[in-house]
């Protein structure tokens, strides 16, 4: 497959390897948090860990729509779905999340809900198109790569006078996150949880461009790599990030140039500027109330909204005292610290956000790389991480 | 987060739709998020929809970069 | 013998009625027109409730399954030919012989014969051409609404000879894995017509009895210590499985695995993992290091063998697990699944 074996070529992983060694050095240690779940899953897949030096640290962000997604929304979706005359559009991920009283989307449908799996808000479309007399509510998650999507939808059903499709609006925004983690108590806290550098989302920035970022190198003086989606690209961007960090600079340099400009793209920017606002506040799973980091539809296009239409009440629901996803999510501890890591909390049986989708740190770290824990705990192993 | 991938546009279909390649398997899906899209390019997929144009040259460019990082040290390390 | 039945069933135009699975004179017709007429053996002629055939000697191995495949027909098969493989698949992973089988059917109200028809046909010549003919079975109806068309569930029996001795349980450190084949035809072939999946591709599922090809691996190989076919969950859950029934780990080599172009692309555009993905005509072996090639050359050997590759060894783990060395030069862990790989956007 063209544009996607190359960058997963074994030997230049190698090589990519041995630079990051060398130029890393002894002296320091390193930890970059690389933002977006796809990053998280091509370090766990391809084992990137494997070829990294012991002194520079992968800290996994919380950049997975469906980790943060909270169980209260879970709970709202499957109220919707179970509204008489409904059919609940979702994409694939959402469909196992546990919610309150040990539903989730999956066992709602299999109780006689009407949920059904899409590829994409066409086929949602579709579904609305083809069912008159049905209501088609979209259930749309995601950030800024799978928003403007969304917005297409809503301006095709209003083009096309589809009175009966709606969309449940989930959509968040990665800048707002990422700031809200760095201004994170436990981070400011020089010492506890150095985030030496961040390693960009690779789709979110082929939307937004490399531009946004510009502001948290300045700001918080943090260097940031945006980097595509393979794992040589994530190499590459953690090489960068290790000479950034070595010259003293905080820049934000793209590695993904053959897919992010400066800009990004205007067309579906402006798209989602004209559908969506912003709401003042958004709770996000694990790290608590985020001021402007979600979406919400315009009044113009309140027709389409489930959330008004349905008259639908957010409630928040706690996790799991013993839950750690917090810190996991700033760094501060690892998966294995948490109490319920592999125990309570499995991907079969999720209690918090970071083992909820395969992009999760613990759902990760759990799939492909506990056995180095238990290696090490053991004392057995090659000395890898 | 976020799965996407370049696939080769094979055919320019009606209202912004078009048929993309990849490795063989065949799709239908949106450019309506994009713009001047021909036969032959390639664009960035998610979920049913073309995200931008990917750039060859820049690719290439790219896979170039990682074959010259282990050889070359830079200045100052 | 007088026909009992004033008119013939009606395959083109009739359906699955609640009488055809009464008991009664709509059901015999259909056992009669149907059922005996496809699978058209001595046995079922007889119309006995049940079968007496003749067994060689032997340990008898017996197996069963369940079929509920939906879409009922897909590219390279449909849920006929699939009971009869799966089953006789089943039966042969022991190192048996398969023999016979029984076919039970649950039919939903209002299929259409001609679908029913076209089923059973699919099933009679697979049986056929594996020589294991479908010898006794049942056929009950259940209301519209409470089925997928159809269920099927096959059962078959079989005997072992002596000095075959294959099990989960007797991978051993050092042992070599081989499977037959690529990887992840079926399941992708199946999700190809799967509502709001779509896509255009060649790939056909892989359905196939199996039991030819271990017939000429156990005469290379005799001494073979494992076999099993990686069908739900796909090679990366068989393989766990006879870690833990064995109590040894696995380390298998990514580039190593045989997988189709199209099936890799698929499963891309999916977010899935070709490890995971069913296949319904390919098997894993596991035999002692020593015996890997002569096993390798047998499977190569024969048609339904030919991308047969050494995909691995398995070592001494009291975890059990079992690890993957990636083409990108790092390990790991490769898992159980997680309920049912579904599609993803993140």
């Amino acid at each position: 497959m063209k544009y996607i074996d190359e960058f997963r070529d074994g030997k230049l992983a190698q090589s990519l390897g041995a630079a990051i060694t060398r130029e890393a050095g002894s002296d320091r240690r390193y930890s970059f948090m690389e933002f977006c779940g796809g990053h998280t899953h091509a370090i766990a897949r391809y084992g990137v860990t494997d070829l990294l030096p012991p002194t520079v640290r992968m800290i996994h962000g919380p950049g997975c729509p469906v980790c943060v997604l909270p169980i209260g929304r879970v709970d709202m979706a499957i109220e919707i779905a179970r509204r008489p005359g409904v059919i609940l559009a979702t994409y694939g991920d959402t469909l196992r999340v546990p919610a309150s009283g040990r539903l989730s989307l999956l066992k709602a449908k299999a109780q006689g809900a009407d949920v059904r799996m899409v590829y994409s808000t066409q086929d949602a479309l579709r579904l609305a198109e083809e069912n008159p007399d049905r209501e088609v509510v979209m259930f749309a998650i995601g950030f800024e790569t799978t928003t403007p999507p969304t917005a297409l939808a809503i301006k095709q059903a209003e083009a096309r006078g589809l009175g009966n499709f709606l969309v449940f609006c989930n959509h968040v925004l990665t800048p707002s996150a990422i700031s809200h983690i760095l201004e994170s108590p436990e981070v400011r806290d020089i010492g506890t949880v150095p985030i030496d550098g961040f390693v960009g989302p690779a789709h979110v920035s082929t939307i937004i461009g490399s531009r946004p970022y510009e502001f948290f190198a300045e700001e918080y003086q943090k260097p940031v790599v945006i980097a595509g989606f393979e794992p040589l690209d994530v190499m590459q961007a953690i090489l960068m990030l290790v000479r950034q960090v070595n010259d003293g600079r905080c820049e934000v340099e793209n590695e993904f140039t053959r897919a992010v400009s400066r800009e990004g793209n205007v067309k579906a920017q402006a798209l989602v500027a004209e559908v969506f606002e912003l709401r003042r506040e958004f709770e996000w799973r694990g790290l608590g109330t985020v001021p402007y980091s979600a979406l919400r539809l315009k009044d113009r296009y309140a027709a389409f909204d489930a959330e008004r239409r349905y008259a639908l009440v957010d409630r928040q629901v706690a996790d799991h005292k013993a839950c750690d996803c917090g810190a996991i999510l700033r760094g501060v501890r690892q998966p294995a610290d948490c109490r319920l890591f592999g125990d309570a909390c499995t991907p079969e049986n999720p209690l918090g956000s970071c083992m909820v989708s395969s992009e999760g740190a613990c759902a990760a770290h759990y799939t492909y790389g506990r056995f180095r824990s238990i290696r090490r705990e053991a004392g057995v192993g090659s000395g890898v991480r | 987060m976020c799965l996407a991938l370049p696939v080769r546009v094979v055919e320019l279909r009606d209202g912004d739709m078009a048929i993309v390649d990849l490795g063989g398997v065949r799709k239908e899906i949106s450019l309506a998020l994009v713009e001047d899209v021909a036969a032959g390019d390639y664009v960035i997929l998610h979920v049913g929809y073309a995200l931008t144009r990917l750039d060859p040259a820049e690719a290439e460019r790219t896979l170039e970069t990682f074959a010259s990082a282990g050889l070359a040290a830079p200045a100052g390390a | 013998m007088k026909r009992g039945f004033t008119r013939a069933l009606d395959f083109r135009h009739g359906h699955v009625e609640m009488t055809h699975g009464s008991g009664g004179r709509a059901m015999a017709q259909l056992v009669e027109e149907l059922f005996v007429a496809c699978f058209d053996n001595e046995a079922l002629r007889r119309l006995d409730d049940q079968a007496q055939v003749d067994v060689p000697p032997g340990r008898l191995v017996i197996a069963t399954d369940s079929h509920v495949v939906s879409p009922l027909f897909f590219p390279g098969g449909d849920i006929g030919c699939l009971s009869v493989h799966g089953t006789i698949n089943d039966v042969a992973m022991a190192g048996a012989q398969p023999l016979y089988l029984a076919a039970s059917f649950i039919l939903e109200e209002g299929l259409p014969l001609a679908e029913l028809r076209r089923i059973v046909e699919s099933m009679a010549q697979a049986a056929r051409a594996a020589g294991v003919p479908v010898v006794t079975g049942d056929t009950k109806v259940v209301e519209r609404g409470n089925g997928d068309g159809v269920f099927i569930t096959t059962t078959g029996v079989g005997v072992v000879p002596q000095g075959v001795n294959v099990s989960g349980s007797r991978a051993c450190p050092g042992d070599a894995v081989l499977v037959s084949g690529t990887m992840g035809d079926h399941g992708v072939a199946i999700m190809s017509l799967r509502e709001n999946l779509s896509f255009g591709t060649t790939i056909e599922s892989d359905t196939a009895a199996l039991h030819g090809l271990v017939a000429a691996m156990l005469a290379a190989v005799p001494s073979v210590h494992c076999l099993r076919d990686p069908t739900r969950g796909g090679l990366a859950t068989t393989l766990n499985e006879l870690a833990r029934q064995s109590g040894v780990g696995i380390v298998i080599g990514e580039s190593r695995i045989p997988v189709r172009g199209e099936v890799n692309s698929a499963c891309e555009f999916l977010g899935l993992d070709p490890l995971y993905v069913a296949n319904e005509g390919k098997l894993v072996a596991i035999c002692a290091a020593g015996e890997a090639d002569a096993l390798l050359a047998a499977m190569r050997d024969h048609p339904l063998g030919r991308d047969a590759a050494i995909i691995g060894e398995v070592i001494e783990d009291e975890h059990a697990f079992v690890q993957m060395d990636t083409a990108f030069g790092g390990r790991r862990v490769v898992d159980w699944l997680t309920g049912d790989q579904l599609p993803r956007i993140c």
